[in-house]
């Protein structure tokens, strides 16, 4: 306690200008941007896909964000291997809907390893609905499997053991089941995903005309859907309260000691559930599948839940969505070659927000 | 006794640039810049709030050199808190702290220490994973191979040997002085609690202090060790050192201590010697349900 | 008396968990023995010839020095201070990088600077702890699960900066990067060591010859060896200097920072200073490694596959097989990961078929499963075999996550390396009369004698 006091104040001293630094550039950007837009270098409609598509991959980060700060926050650890919760998600999920969809067109077997091309198959939201919901819900359940198993085989026999021992442990497990995956499914980025139905929007709407497709729309609605269904456990459940209690409040957490175990198991539910749901998602919206997904979004997921504020599902949801929106708006900057530096300064953004306000955006505000 | 004298002898005078102006009325300053060299440390108008909570309410007192004054209050009356702020823990909402005539308002924990001003914890916190000799010589200021050249390059390397050396008969003779050189190769972390007690006095010694300050060292102590710590402060002060001892038992406080200042709800309730206080009804009513 | 081969692993472990620096010197010798003679029967077995055995050991040798040197660096910082740096591969992308750019030739792609090569290694050591000193500032400021992320988000930043297009000119970008200086082994023995084609010297000659005698004619081999045991005579200093730094005064300020950091500032000692000083250090050394490894060694690097995560969580997990926070267990968790764990299942599938076994190759995890219901389990046997790289990380993380549960002080137990440059145990009573007449206050000594 002692300790935290100090450096809280020890911070504020170097914080401030930095602090400044970061919000005088954030209003530069936007200031820019009004310019753009004043001055026609940047169309509405050119604006309006960024913000689309941002929204669209942001939730999938929110979504996998849920379940990252409730065991951040819940168990005290960062689990480096919530990334391959979502890439099994993505893999179960999408073997399981090329079974549905792919009828005899191949051997189960072939079809399980996602091996005919995507075209034949046809999985898409337009053609093939039953196989796109049955896939997500498979998706869901065997990553909650898989986190339940992981927990008793290896994190539970560490249960009160420090952050950090958890972490190394969590990186072993990462290995473990990412090579497991390359071992099953091969270390190829397969496309899986149909065409599906696009529309043309914003012509009414005087935004100029961008492209909306049902992929994306069906993403919103699952991602809305699911982020729902959370809201409502989360408030309307004694669980779910006692959960959202322990993630918000550290010192509430401190007091009631270790999470019961009924808490723990919930936490890997949900977090697991819908990792494997934005696994699932994600490889709807970008089309192709290999083993490293989920080790290849876990920083962006880590940059959203830091921004929302560690322990605050509100607050991933958000972040999630201002990750995914500033990596598509990168773009206005970032143009041509320099498009390449779209990664690094997402993570510069990430590192910055730990140095100014490590409590995230959200954190210490009452998220109800 | 003279040597005493002479190591606190302080800068006085060269402290007149540090002070803010209006921060406090004159008066106190005034008191405070001119502090006599009899008076080591000196507190004005303490205050420490956590959040809503105020741990410290402007509290004022002052430690007079070679002396053994106690600190003493119900728990929860700011005792660790007003140490923290000293100490540089926390750095305080309002209010002044100096030592030896010097401001070290708001100094970091080592900038305290270096100005030979150090400090014991409530719990003791010894390097668990670091042996009793470990530990003794990590203590003392000015150590050469602190820096990284002289501890690597040989041509530096041996002055740094060399210092190691007197240390190491310091630290033993320091282990001996409180009788726990039987452990000194042992894991800190496997002493006992009242020996790590002893640990960590030894352990500040180590650092040739000018002033101690003592958190609540007698928790969790038994009878016996709680002799023999007691008896090595006293030998220590008769030697010039100056302590300031919070304690949460008041018979003790009242047994050895000659000045003794009582605390409560984060203020100075009271100060004087051990008859004053025994008779202050104000402490009496503070006091009343914790143990007397 | 020890029977069970448990308890001789436990007496040998009290054993090396007690050894003093001769008793850590011979056993690393002894490792660096063993692994020679495994990798060589490893390469008799196969049948290869001399060369093929040489060069089977020459490998190991440098992947094992170059390991050990990297585990060297993370453990000044993470073992003694605490700092959970997991940006190893960025720092090393930097002392790549930097020895290529500062010493390439200026007449290549991406164009060097020329400069002398010791002068372009301490150049990279130099920029990788620049670098390292912004990384510190979280350092300094965060927990470390905070600077976890931080570390492995800042080594993310700089490899994919490394591969942007707008500085492809001084990196390469997508292309990688290849112009680097000949290492000093080429050097020693070549007239024009830039130039493929060029003649050996006379020590080349010399060399060349007497290796051509026993049966080696490749001379790249022998380039390669002597570069492999000049990464071991550098693996040795900075050991040796490790070791001072650790077991000094400085060294034990770190392990104070590490136990308890509000004792070690209680106790008057600036840990912010001290733990910018050893992050610079370990990135410096981390820059060294890679200088050394990616750069002089593989002569190429391209950040598309060099330089991921991956690199610095084998450099983690060598550091905690040997034990976090020994610099003897740091060399033997570098050589026992890059020797068994990393290079020896790769020969695995060449043993394998020398069993006349003629495994199935099943062509998919399918196939290769469904034959267990039938009790057949050949093909899953085969499959493993011929996939045994995903294998080998399945297997690494498997032994990470039992490590952390069984053993967090590493494979061999902990050890005790007091921090101090003279031995402490080792009193020296004449001492103590000349510090206390010194001035020094030594109440000890006054009441005690
Ligand atoms: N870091 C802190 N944050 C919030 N409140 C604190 C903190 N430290 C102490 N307090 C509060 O300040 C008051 C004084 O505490 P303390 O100084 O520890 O008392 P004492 O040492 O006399 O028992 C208590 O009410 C305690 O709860
Ligand atoms: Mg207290």
């Amino acid at each position: 306690m002692a300790v935290s006091d100090r450096t809280s104040w020890g911070g504020r001293f170097l914080d401030n200008p930095a602090a400044f630094v970061a919000g005088a550039v954030a209003v530069l950007l936007l200031l820019d941007l009004v310019r753009r837009l004043v001055t026609g270098a940047l169309g509405p409609a050119t604006l309006m896909t960024y913000l689309w598509t941002g929204l669209v991959i942001g939730l999938i980060y929110g979504l996998a964000g849920i379940g990252l700060s409730l065991t951040y926050s819940i168990l005290n650890f960062a689990n480096f291997a919530h990334g391959e919760y979502v890439s099994v998600g993505a893999f179960s999920g999408w073997s399981t809907a090329y079974i549905v969809a792919g009828g005899s067109i191949a051997t189960l077997g072939d079809l399980f390893l996602l091996r005919p091309p995507a075209g034949r198959v046809g999985v898409s939201i337009t053609s093939a609905p039953l196989a796109v919901v049955v896939g997500l819900v498979v998706g869901v359940v065997v990553t909650v499997a898989m986190a339940l198993v992981l927990d008793r085989i290896v994190y539970r026999p560490m249960r009160g053991a420090e952050g950090i021992s958890l972490l190394i442990a969590s990186i072993g497990v990462a290995f473990a089941v990412r090579y497991l995956l390359a071992l099953v499914y091969g270390t190829g980025r397969p496309g899986v995903t149909a065409g599906t139905r696009r529309f043309f929007v914003g012509d009414t709407l005087g935004l100029g005309r961008f492209i909306v497709d049902s992929h994306q729309i069906a993403i919103i609605v699952a991602s809305l859907g699911l982020m729902l269904g959370v809201h409502l456990l989360l408030t309307r459940t004694k669980l779910g309260k006692s959960m959202r209690a322990m993630a918000d409040n550290e010192d509430l957490a401190r007091v009631t000691g270790i999470p019961t175990e009924r808490v723990i198991r919930s936490t890997w539910i949900l977090g697991g559930g819908l990792a494997g749901a934005a696994g699932f998602l994600v490889v709807l919206t970008q089309g192709t599948i290999a083993y490293n997904i989920g080790w290849l979004l876990l920083l962006l997921i880590f940059a959203a839940v830091i921004l929302g504020g560690i322990g605050s599902v509100y607050g991933a949801m958000v972040g999630g969505v201002v990750i995914g929106i500033a990596q598509q708006a990168s773009s206005i900057w970032l143009r041509g070659p320099w498009s390449d530096m779209t990664l690094p300064v997402t993570f510069a953004l990430l590192i910055v927000i730990l140095l100014v306000r490590p409590q995230g955006i959200y954190g210490g505000v009452e998220t109800t | 006794m003279s040597d005493t004298e002479e190591r606190q002898a302080a800068p006085d005078g060269t402290d007149a640039d540090h002070e803010e102006p209006g921060t406090a009325d004159s008066a106190v300053e005034e008191a405070a810049k001119s502090t006599p060299r009899g008076i080591p440390l000196r507190v004005q108008n303490l205050r420490k709030e956590f959040g809503g909570i105020t741990a410290v309410a402007d509290a004022s007192f002052h430690v007079e050199a070679g002396s053994l004054t106690g600190l003493i209050g119900p728990n929860g009356a700011g005792k660790s808190t007003t140490f923290n702020c000293i100490a540089g823990v926390h750095r305080p909402t309002a209010g002044k702290v100096y030592f030896q005539g010097e401001d070290i308002t708001g100094l970091r924990p080592e900038q305290v220490a270096n100005k030979g001003l150090v400090r014991t914890f409530q719990i003791a916190r010894e390097m668990e994973d670091m042996t009793v000799l470990e530990n003794m010589m990590l203590a003392p200021r000015g150590q050469v191979g602190e820096s990284l050249a002289y501890s690597v390059l040989p041509g530096l390397r041996d002055q740094v040997v060399t210092q190691e050396e007197d240390l190491r008969e310091r630290a033993w003779e320091t282990l001996e002085f409180f009788e726990i050189d039987h452990l000194a190769g042992d894991y800190a972390g496997s002493l006992s609690g009242g020996q790590r007690k002893l640990l960590e006095m030894a352990r500040v010694l180590m650092t040739d202090p000018e002033m101690v300050l003592l958190d609540e060292p007698l928790a969790g102590v038994n009878p016996t060790l709680e002799k023999k710590l007691l008896e090595r402060v006293h030998e220590l002060r008769d030697q010039g050192l100056t302590f300031l001892l919070v304690e949460h038992d008041m018979d003790i406080i009242m047994n050895h201590c000659e000045h003794i200042i009582v605390m409560h709800q984060g203020k100075v309730l009271a100060e004087g010697g051990a008859e004053d206080i025994r008779n202050d009804d104000r402490v009496i009513d503070a006091y009343l349900g914790e143990t007397l | 008396m020890s029977n069970s081969p448990r308890e001789r692993l436990s007496v040998l472990r009290t054993r090396f968990s007690q050894g003093g620096g001769v008793n850590d010197a011979a056993l690393l010798l002894v490792t660096m023995l063993a692994l020679w003679v495994l990798f060589a029967a490893v390469g008799m077995y196969l049948q290869y010839d001399t060369a093929g055995v040489l060069g089977t050991v020459v490998n190991m040798t440098f992947l094992v020095a170059v390991y050990a040197l990297a585990v060297l660096a993370l453990n000044l910082q993470w073992g003694y201070a605490g700092l959970f740096n997991i940006g190893v591969a960025g720092f090393m992308a930097v002392g790549a990088y930097s020895v290529g750019i500062l010493s390439g030739d200026p007449g290549g792609t991406p164009a060097g600077f020329g400069l002398p090569l010791p002068i372009g290694i301490l150049g990279a050591m130099l920029i990788a702890a620049l670098v390292g000193l912004v990384a510190a500032f979280p350092a300094l400021r965060l927990r470390a699960d905070y600077l976890a992320i931080a570390t492995v988000a800042m080594s993310e930043i700089i490899r994919t900066t490394l591969l942007a297009r707008p500085f492809a000119e001084i990196t390469g970008a997508g292309q990688g990067f290849r112009n680097f200086p000949s290492n000093p082994a080429r050097t020693l023995y070549y007239e024009n060591p830039g130039d493929v084609t060029s003649e050996p010297n006379a020590i080349g000659e010399a060399v060349f010859g007497v290796f051509e005698s026993l049966g080696v004619a490749r001379t790249n081999l022998v380039v390669d060896l002597t570069y492999a045991l000049l990464l071991l005579v550098i693996v040795g200093i900075v050991y040796v200097l490790s070791r001072r730094t650790g077991n000094s005064p400085f060294g034990r300020v770190l392990k104070a920072i590490r136990e308890d950091e509000l004792v070690a500032e209680s106790l008057g000692k600036d840990t912010r200073l001290f733990k910018i000083k050893i992050f610079m250090l370990g990135c410096a050394l981390m820059g060294l490694a890679g200088a050394l490894w990616q750069g002089l060694g593989n002569q190429s690097v391209n950040p598309t596959t060099n330089f991921l995560p991956v690199l610095t969580f084998y450099i983690f997990i060598a550091l905690i097989v040997g034990g976090s926070g020994s610099n003897t267990g740091s060399v033997l968790g570098g050589a026992v990961f890059a020797a068994l764990l990393f290079l020896l299942p790769t020969y695995i599938s060449n043993i394998v078929s020398t069993f006349n076994l003629t495994l199935p190759r099943p062509n998919s995890a399918v196939e290769a499963v469904t034959p267990l219901f039938s009790a057949d389990p050949m093909p899953l046997v085969g499959f493993v075999v011929a996939n045994i790289d995903s294998m080998r990380f399945i297997i690494i993380g498997v032994l990470l996550v039992w490590l952390m549960q069984n053993r967090p002080d590493g494979l061999l137990g902990h050890r005790k390396e007091v921090a101090s440059s003279v031995d402490l145990m080792q009193r020296d009573r004449k001492r103590g009369q000349t510090a206390a007449t010194d001035g020094g206050r030594s109440q000890g000594g006054e009441s005690d004698e």
